[in-house]
């Protein structure tokens, strides 16, 4: 690792106001970033550690859904007996990823930035446009099998590798941030997540030295909840593509695809498809899509898997 | 706790960063490190108290090798700084049990043989004895097939909970049984 200074941060404002600092970086579970540390990935020269503020509570909201602090962990919010009853969409889509020990440490903000797993922003002798700007995409002509088929630019075709931010998405979830100067805001999680474009460098609306306090998640929806992940072991990998679905009595319901672009993938203009079937739906919900020769087979795959929910949530 | 360190005021000579103090209990013992922050639990468990029991072996979180035990909960002790455990309780395999008074799981993988080299077991047995706790207190897996209802203690479910615990000789067989048998034992 490169060298750096390290601080413990008393206060999300103080820690938002220190982190602005160019170099600087947040810690809390660090499953991810001392990962990419280790290998010059990254390589903040400050570090700001979180751990210590308040901010690992679930609390009821007033308009009966629950705020999750950003500092619980991914095992906590899985187990939560709320979270089970009334997001289980969320709790199956934490326990699809990672291992216990990762998850013990994982938190709910550190998930929802956690970096791509492309091959070739892990590997430092390639150029890859987000870990060096400008210097060119190889997976483009690489090895694209786990990559994105829709949604991606010339410039990345990497996915975003959370499984939690998938249910999310379906569930409409708020990201409340608190920013440098100490105001705060909320942030749909459809609009946190940025597509690569030209800058796949920049993978979220947040700001330098703006902070995840908390993710709201609104009143439950109900439904059948389920998450179906495809992946290539049985337990402890990524997604090659999965399903978050909320399913309703009537057919209706709403749908987002892990795995198959930058950000978690909903297309709310698809979901009045899902009483005529996984075909309609999925081809109102890929429609623009470019995969790669190495990664087409993920279109008939989310078909299957959507089926598979569909007649799962009939049953 | 220390409050901020200016980078500045931080940073040593040749460019290392300066030496932070922590104090964690260890196997319950107390101990005291000056750190260079980029120190690894594991790196300070190893290096600086010398208790190799806890192995190094992809040093990314892709094995389980490092399993340690804090406050209660395993973790790998590759992916997280000393630093950031000031006042944490850890677990390693010396302080789980001892060659004359071994705990119940190291007893259980001898009489199963739930190892060959023995490199990824005492990352397995620390995971494994964290494992039965999680079950205990209720908290589910991937394999748990109803969210609603206490979990159920199952091969499945030991299998899921174990993924993140690799043995490349291939000894899972006989880890489950290990695990099965202290399961049962405890009731």
């Amino acid at each position: 690792m490169k060298p750096f200074t390290y601080e413990r941060a008393n206060s999300p404002a103080e820690a938002a106001a220190v982190a602005q600092t160019p170099g600087a970086k947040f810690i809390a579970g660090g499953t991810n970033l001392l990962d990419l540390m280790k290998l010059q990935i990254a390589a903040p020269t400050h570090l700001v550690d979180v751990n210590s503020l308040s901010l690992d509570k679930i609390e009821p909201t007033p308009d009966g859904g629950l705020r999750v602090g950003a500092l619980v962990r991914n095992t906590d919010l899985a187990a939560d007996e709320r979270v089970r009853r009334d997001y289980g969409v969320l709790s199956r889509a934490l326990l699809a990823g990672a291992t216990g020990q990762l998850r013990n440490r994982a938190t709910t903000a550190g998930n929802l930035l956690q970096r791509t797993r492309c091959p070739y922003f892990y590997d430092t002798a390639q150029p890859c446009n987000k870990r060096e700007p400008g210097s060119g995409c190889s997976a483009l002509d690489g090895v694209s099998r786990q990559l994105a088929v829709i949604g991606s630019s010339e410039a990345c075709i990497a996915t975003n590798p959370s499984d939690m931010a998938v249910a999310m998405r379906a569930l409409d979830a708020q990201i409340e941030t608190i920013k440098p100067d100490a105001t705060s805001r909320s942030i749909p999680i459809a609009e946190f997540h940025r597509l690569p474009g030209d800058t796949p460098h920049i993978e979220t609306v947040l700001d330098p030295g703006e902070l995840i306090t908390a993710v709201a998640l609104p009143k439950p929806a109900g439904g059948k909840q389920i998450y179906r992940k495809v992946r290539d072991r049985a337990s402890y990998a990524f997604a090659l593509i999965s399903v978050a679905a909320i399913v309703q009595k009537d057919g209706t319901g709403r749908v987002a695809l892990g795995g198959v672009a930058h950000k978690p993938w909903r297309v709310e203009a698809a979901e009045p498809e899902l009483p005529r079937g996984a075909r309609a739906t999925t081809a109102a919900l890929l429609d623009g899509a470019r995969p790669t020769r190495d990664n087409a087979f993920k279109l008939p795959l989310v078909e299957r898997a959507l089926a598979a929910v569909l007649a799962e949530a009939r049953a | 706790m220390p409050g901020a360190i200016s980078p500045a005021a931080a940073q040593g000579s040749q460019g290392a960063p300066a030496p932070l103090g922590v104090m964690l209990s260890v196997n319950g013992v107390e101990q005291r490190l000056a750190l260079d922050p980029r120190t690894t639990l594991l790196d300070a468990l190893r290096e600086h108290l010398h208790l190799t029991g806890t192995k190094k072996g992809c040093d990314h979180g892709q094995c389980g090798a490092c399993t340690v035990i804090v406050d209660g909960r395993r973790i790998n002790s590759c992916l997280t700084l000393a630093v950031m455990h000031e006042g944490d309780s850890v677990t390693t395999i010396e302080g789980l049990g001892t060659p004359e008074n071994l705990h119940p799981m190291q007893a259980a993988f001898i009489k199963h043989d739930g190892y060959q080299c023995g490199y990824c077991t005492p990352g397995q047995i620390c995971s494994s004895v964290a494992v039965l706790d999680e079950i205990k207190g209720g908290i589910p897996s991937h394999a748990t097939a109803d969210l609603t209802a206490p979990v159920q203690l199952s091969e499945t479910e030991i299998r899921e909970r174990m993924s993140g615990n690799i043995c490349r000789c291939g000894a899972y067989p006989n880890i489950v049984e290990a695990i099965t048998e202290v399961a049962g034992r405890q009731g």
